[in-house]
């Protein structure tokens, strides 16, 4: 068979609209999608909120979204690699929403589970609880979390079957497993796509009713 | 009192540290997390096969930084360093891998701080002055771990107390602290006091509470 999923990199990226959800899988610059932030840049497509553990660094992977005013707000754990993000948040060009990381990672799991909101000790008494419904479980102080959902995920995986079967690399893989599973169109950029049947059925990590759309670098 | 210079002080840090968890993993396997400055110098002091590092970003087993000329983008640590893999290294996504944290698994996670107080309540992610905005796992590691070691040299820069009465920077979490070592002392929280357990030759216990502004029993 073919794989009816594949689509060029600006094809798919086409299917990102103005003032989406928008969840990038990355943990600093390993495991992000890189010809597809390459062709989101290039789009110019805005008003954008981008769900991400950080915003890489300056003018480099999703930092170029920022230097190119395409951001309107961040949902996210941790921008201190780009300070950009703190200027744009203190003259009030973009707001902020800082979730720590497990919760994030946990937020976006939830979303995809069908889990809208969680308790967890994580974050109690803390400023990040600012607004939180607060409750005791086993003597401990918890606070409410709700599920981080997103318009689109764009991810970064190794290799990927014909069907959109995912395998990782490494600390590549980071939040692109839950990632898949928490957004309404789900895009994954690989670096191989091999027939069906050629992975390991034992190994597979994403099975390939979350994903979408394929994509790969061409050359 | 003899000043400790700077290296030094955070070398004997790691290396007291390293000590302690060596001696836990006699029981067993053990399970630790490493936040980055001083806590990442620990590793290098670990003899012990037992003991295994996690890091947040996803892997357990975490070897030693990667050498020149080896280095993979994509084996990094939380702190973003190229590492190397042990025998037996695994690798899992984010939630798995904060679910190791939350859930109780990970036995003691190592951090800096810029403040820990009397009650065991720890500063360490934000100083607000307009320059940080970031949380990352800090808020997770020190709710979840078992036990919270926190690594730190016991005065900042400017000579300031951390060891304090009450955190004036905003909290990372409530009396989640366990034990603080820092170059003079190594402190451990028991029914909500802090206590004095050792203390270095360069210094008397009156000269400790002279650069400690938290209250402690000896």
């Amino acid at each position: 068979m073919g794989c009816d999923k594949y689509k060029s990199i600006e094809d798919a990226i086409a299917m990102v609209k103005p003032g989406s959800r928008i969840m990038v899988g990355s943990f600093g610059l390993a495991g992000y999608p890189e010809e597809l932030i390459e062709a989101l840049a290039a789009s110019g497509t805005g008003d954008l909120t981008i769900i991400s553990n950080d915003l890489g660094t300056p003018g480099v992977g999703l930092g170029k979204l920022l230097t190119n005013n395409q951001i309107r707000s961040l949902i996210g754990t941790y921008y201190n690699w780009n300070p950009e993000a703190a200027a744009a948040n203190n003259e009030g060009r973009i707001s902020v929403k800082l979730v720590p990381q497990g919760t994030f990672a946990e937020a976006i799991r939830a979303a995809g589970v069908g889990i809208p909101a969680f308790f967890t000790p994580t974050g109690a008494g803390t400023e990040l609880a600012a607004g939180k419904e607060t409750r005791e479980f086993a003597g401990r102080a918890c606070i409410l979390e709700e599920s981080i959902h997103a318009d689109v995920a764009l991810i970064k995986a190794y290799k990927a079957d014909e069907l959109g079967n995912l395998v990782y690399y490494k600390t590549a893989r980071n939040f692109n497993p839950v990632m898949a599973m928490a957004a309404d169109t789900v895009i994954a950029e690989v670096e191989e796509i091999v027939p069906v049947g050629s992975l390991d059925p034992e190994c597979i990590v994403t099975p390939h009713m979350f994903v979408d759309v394929l994509t790969m670098r061409k050359d | 009192m003899q000043a400790i210079p700077e290296q030094q002080a955070k070398e004997r840090i790691a290396s007291i540290i390293a000590r302690y968890f060596d001696k836990k993993a006699q029981n067993g396997r053990l399970f630790i997390n490493l936040g980055v400055g001083i806590p990442t110098v620990v590793a290098n002091y670990i003899t012990s096969p037992n003991v295994y590092v996690q890091a947040e970003n996803g892997m357990l087993g975490v070897g030693c930084a990667a050498p020149e000329g080896q280095m993979d983008h994509d084996l990094i640590n939380a702190g973003r360093t190229c590492v190397t893999e042990t025998p037996g290294c695994v690798y899992m996504d984010s939630a798995a891998s904060f679910g190791m944290i939350r859930g109780g698994h990970v036995d003691a996670t190592v951090i800096g701080a810029f403040e820990v107080d009397q009650k065991g309540n720890i500063a360490n992610w934000i100083i607000p002055n307009g320059k940080q905005l970031g949380v990352g796992g800090a808020m997770d590691l020190v709710t979840g771990a078992k036990e919270v070691v926190i690594a730190m040299q016991h005065t900042s820069k400017n000579g300031k107390p951390k060891l304090v009465k009450q955190c004036t920077l905003p909290i990372t979490g409530i009396g989640e602290a366990d034990m603080v070592v820092t170059e003079y002392a190594v402190f451990v929280f028991d029914k909500g006091r802090l206590i004095l357990k050792e203390i270095a030759p360069e210094i008397t216990v009156d000269e400790l509470r002279g650069i400690t502004d938290a209250e402690f029993d000896v």
